[in-house]
């Protein structure tokens, strides 16, 4: 039986642009370090300011910007799977309206930045995701409940979130800046527990690739193979929330990610999730940190929210792959 | 069919969805390696009472037991290694056939769960089967609808349970393609396997099945051989529509009376 070859070769392509764009995004900025200088300067030479610059400034940034893609467009391409639609993204389970309400809510007591600030990012996505599992759970997490409670979740959080910032004008600057997205207030302490939580998260989901594809047959052809779909499809949508929960914690509602990348990866190596999932992480990892970098670069020293970056360059990438694909349309039909 | 071990005994099956109830007591015995049919009009409870053999909703009254333990009392796994399951309403996932025939060995793998040498070569196996080899690499979207139904029913046989279940399994099939179900079917229960079939083509019911329990309205009106729902007139009572057998060169051939009552 013929296995196809071509996965090993793609996960070796998509870790090459992960290096090549971590290695950019240190490298470019006010200073610039060659390349070379990186491994020296890492390990206790160059000068102070060097060193400062490079372990305090960039390097939290560029670990923010790998672990915020990787799991933004992980958690997009589980959530398609799972919800066999291919417009689900870490929004539709209430991800980014659970966080940006969190963050209005904390604003609107007087903390206006760090770790605290991811805390109730977190905890506000956490609590929406929560909301719309409680509700989901009657119906043992139809697909389709799981959809329309996220819309209707979202307008009701969107709704109480804009009636705070309509109140307080210092809170809707904030909030705006957490909306658009972002990684110039990243620190270690915002991205350190993030990051424990994605990789924690992300490798569970990667032992969880075949119990994936199963669910994504349909309810009772998985069954029929012996997997409890609902159960499953729970469990997904939780490891989904983590990633999303703890990558828009640190990096404000960079959404289009999730939506952009695994239909970019989706075309070069298919459905399949023990080929999309590792390719998504990389190819989402890649993507956040390269649009990070040309946020930073392009009208220097004044910087760019990278989310408008990335909907600029994602977005006409996006149209042309909806046009031109392999194949002609394949739709995950019902 | 009297006196043969019934792999599947169903004793006064109740079941439904939500308040309504479907079935009101089915009683049915399925015989070993044999080919059973359910028969009957829209809504008569045949996928209820396929769902409720598998598990897949619970049970308000009565037992369904398969190889003498009850549904109530298998896990999900272990049901699948006992039935293989056709559903009627399937997702066209964007994967390979190859990988949707192989997902049929599901029910053997332990986490991590890994596909193995043996899983790869039992899913060839049921592809050659089907003779479908040749699209083993086309994604299951690029697939005509009866190419796709046939990958599925390749999948149940690569579960390789002693029985399988299958939902309208002829529904996208072309006419030849029918024939060959019919022909498959009955190789299979000759290699020993036990079929659970639901179908709307009566001529075909009767034609490879060796016993045929006919639903209405959630109950076992009638069961038996096809010359005995023949004889009972069963067709006319469910549909309308009787059935007549005609002797010819090559064996007995079934046809439809026109309706009187259109």
């Amino acid at each position: 039986m013929r296995r196809n070859r071509k996965r090993g070769l793609l996960v070796w392509i998509g870790a090459a642009c992960c290096l090549g764009a971590a290695v950019l995004s240190l490298c470019m900025g006010s200073v610039f370090f060659a390349p070379w200088e990186l491994p020296r300067i890492l390990s206790g030479g160059g000068s102070g300011m060097e060193r400062s610059i490079l372990l305090y400034a960039r390097m939290p940034r560029t670990l923010g910007a790998l672990l915020a893609g990787g799991a933004l467009a992980l958690a997009g391409a589980v959530l398609q799977n799972v919800l066999a639609n291919r417009l689900a993204s870490p929004g539709i389970i209430g991800i980014n309206a659970g966080a940006g309400l969190g963050v209005t809510i904390c604003c609107a007591f007087g903390v206006l930045s760090g770790f605290r600030v991811s805390l109730a990012a977190f905890g506000g996505s956490m609590g929406a995701v929560l909301l719309i599992f409680l509700f989901s759970h009657r119906t043992n997490a139809s697909k389709t409940t799981v959809i329309l409670g996220g819309v209707a979740l979202n307008s009701i959080l969107n709704a109480v979130c804009e009636s705070v910032t309509v109140l307080d004008t210092d809170v809707a600057m904030l909030s705006i800046d957490f909306r658009v997205g972002g990684f110039s207030a990243v620190s270690y302490a915002r991205v350190l527990p993030a990051g424990a939580v994605i990789l924690g998260a992300g490798a569970v989901l990667l032992t969880l690739c075949n119990e994936l594809d199963v669910v994504s047959l349909g309810d009772e052809t998985a069954q029929g193979v012996g997997l409890p779909a609902g159960r499953y499809r729970m469990i997904f949508l939780a490891l989904a929330a983590l990633l999303a929960g703890a990558a828009v914690s640190f990096s404000g509602l960079l959404g289009f990610v999730g939506l952009i990348v695994p239909h970019f990866v989706r075309r070069l190596a298919g459905s399949e999730s023990g080929r999309l999932l590792p390719l998504c992480a990389l190819g989402g990892a890649a993507f956040v940190t390269a649009c990070d970098t040309a946020a930073r670069m392009i009208f220097a020293p004044y910087e760019l929210p990278v989310g408008i970056i990335m909907s600029v360059v994602g977005g006409p990438v996006f149209l042309y792959l909806l046009i031109h694909h392999r194949g002609g349309h394949r739709e995950m039909a019902q | 069919m009297e006196g043969e071990r019934g792999v599947i005994v169903m004793s006064q099956v109740a079941a439904g969805y939500g308040r309504t109830e479907v079935l009101h007591g089915v009683d049915l015995t399925v015989p070993e390696g044999r080919v059973t049919t359910l028969i009957g009009s829209n809504g008569s409870g045949k996928s209820t009472l396929l769902r409720a053999l598998l598990g897949f909703i619970p049970l308000w009254g009565g037992d369904i037991k398969v190889e003498g333990i009850s549904v109530k009392g298998l896990s999900r796994r272990e049901a699948a290694r006992k039935i293989a399951y056709l559903p009627q309403g399937k997702n066209v996932p964007d994967i390979t056939a190859e990988r949707m025939v192989l997902h049929g060995r599901f029910p053997y793998l332990d986490y991590p769960r890994r596909y193995r040498e043996r899983d790869y070569a039992l899913a060839w196996e049921a592809m050659e089967q089907m003779d479908i080899g040749q699209i083993a690499q086309r994604h299951m979207a690029e697939l005509s609808g009866g190419m796709r139904q046939k990958v599925y029913i390749a999948m149940a046989l690569a579960q390789q349970a002693p029985v399988i279940v299958m939902d309208e399994p002829t529904t996208y099939l072309d006419i030849g393609q029918q024939f060959r179900f019919g022909e498959m079917a009955r190789r299979l229960s000759r290699e020993g396997k036990t079929l659970v079939l639901v179908l709307h083509d009566i001529l075909l019911a009767l034609k490879i099945s060796d016993q045929i329990a006919a639903l209405k309205e959630g109950k076992v009106l009638c069961r038996g051989t096809p010359e005995e729902i023949l004889e009972a007139g069963v067709t006319r009572e469910l549909y309308g529509v009787g059935v007549k057998p005609v002797e010819t060169e090559t064996g007995v051939q079934y046809y439809y009376e026109e309706p009187t009552n259109l």
